[in-house]
């Protein structure tokens, strides 16, 4: 009930910010459809949680966000020095690697897949169960999993310590 | 003054889309097509964001843009999908292989 | 004011022009979505900051309601880039588009 509560109030939220319109019409035909998705698919969002635990995630997600923008740029520009190298092949040196993560959820190993495909060097090709594949574009990145990161996220998305 | 830097960087932008467009249309593979069509569609993206701009209807073409974003992640998710059950498609052109197949 | 206007945009467009660059100069198809991936997300969330910004030029609540649809917009891309480089990377893998080797029999 909670889970379906709280879906309702987000999609609400979502609803408003998109039409931008206020009249009785527009919020009417906007409570009506909130309600009926969250009744019908309102526990996909909160799957398996206590709404709190997911809240704790996503404040989470926001003190997460910003290291995460940085190292973006910082992978950027790892890119841009390797097109814009004359000879780019003698910078590149691409390999697969696999190793176990220690994080339990899915929530922060999706997050964790995503945060290795936005960050120099490595992209995530799969994930199956708690073992992951990663194709690297340089030796040193593909040293450097799974390394702070998955600290972090352990840190800002792991329910309890288990 | 900053309509004209507005202008420009639509410019830019749009020239930015034929280099794509030659990934897109020269392969080698299938997969190499899906990403230049998926770079061309998020910088459309932001290029619908700056007509918006250049006309002073922003309002309008906030919307268009969010759907073109939906959109353009649906299709390469979807084309993906597709190129992943099909294992014969896999690599080089398929017309040559047509061509081969009839001589 | 119009000056980081500026910045955001030269800097967005610089970034898409090196992952335009990256897609035609790259070896194969894996390091493709490296330059694809990553210059995409950063020069179109600069691109679209900047906007956003410039909207809020004269602000009133029409243009602050556009600026959060365009972070809508700069978030969905934020989660919908990552996902599509994976599903592209995993199809790759299942159709089994070989990785360019700089040496024979380093793959693990």
């Amino acid at each position: 009930m909670k889970a379906k509560f709280a879906a309702f109030v987000i999609m609400l939220i979502f609803w408003v910010i998109l039409s931008g319109m206020f009249d009785a019409f527009h919020l009417t035909l906007g409570v009506i459809s909130c309600l009926l998705v969250a009744h019908f698919s309102g526990k996909m969002l909160f799957e398996g949680l206590r709404v709190e635990v997911r809240a704790r995630q996503i404040l989470g997600m926001l003190a997460y966000g910003p290291w995460l923008l940085w190292e973006i740029v910082l992978s950027s520009l790892q890119v841009t020095y390797i097109v814009l190298h004359p000879q780019m092949l003698d910078k590149m040196d691409p390999q697969l690697i696999r190793f176990k993560t220690k994080l339990k959820s899915t929530f922060a190993r999706v997050t964790f897949s995503q945060s290795i495909t936005l960050t120099p060097g490595t992209i995530t090709v799969s994930v199956h169960d708690d073992e992951m594949t990663v194709y690297a574009l340089t030796r040193s990145a593909a040293d450097s999993l799974p390394g702070e990161m998955e600290k972090r996220i352990a840190r800002a998305l792991e329910p309890e310590q288990t | 003054m900053m309509s004209q830097v507005f202008l420009a960087v639509a410019l830019a932008i749009v020239l930015l889309i034929f280099p794509c467009l030659v990934r897109a249309l020269g392969g080698p593979t299938v997969l190499d097509r899906i990403v230049g069509v998926n770079m061309i569609g998020t910088k459309t993206t932001v290029l619908l964001l700056l007509i918006g701009l250049i006309y002073k209807d922003l309002s309008m073409f906030v919307d268009i843009a969010l759907a073109y974003a939906f959109l353009n992640f649906i299709a390469t998710i979807g084309a993906c999908k597709f190129f992943r059950r099909s294992k014969q498609v896999h690599l080089e052109d398929d017309l040559v292989t047509e061509e081969e197949a009839s001589a | 004011m119009n000056w980081i206007v500026t910045f955001l945009l030269v800097g967005g467009v610089f970034f898409l022009a090196i992952g335009t660059i990256g897609l035609l100069r790259l070896p194969d198809f894996y390091s493709r979505l490296h330059a694809a991936g990553k210059c995409d997300t950063l020069g179109v969330t600069l691109l679209m900051t900047a906007i956003a910004l410039y909207n809020l030029h004269a602000p009133s609540f029409g243009s602050v309601l556009v600026s959060w649809k365009i972070f809508a917009i700069v978030f969905f891309i934020f989660m919908a880039s990552p996902t599509a480089t994976h599903a592209m990377t995993k199809a790759a893998m299942l159709v089994g588009v070989e990785p360019w080797q700089k040496k024979k029999g380093t793959r693990k």
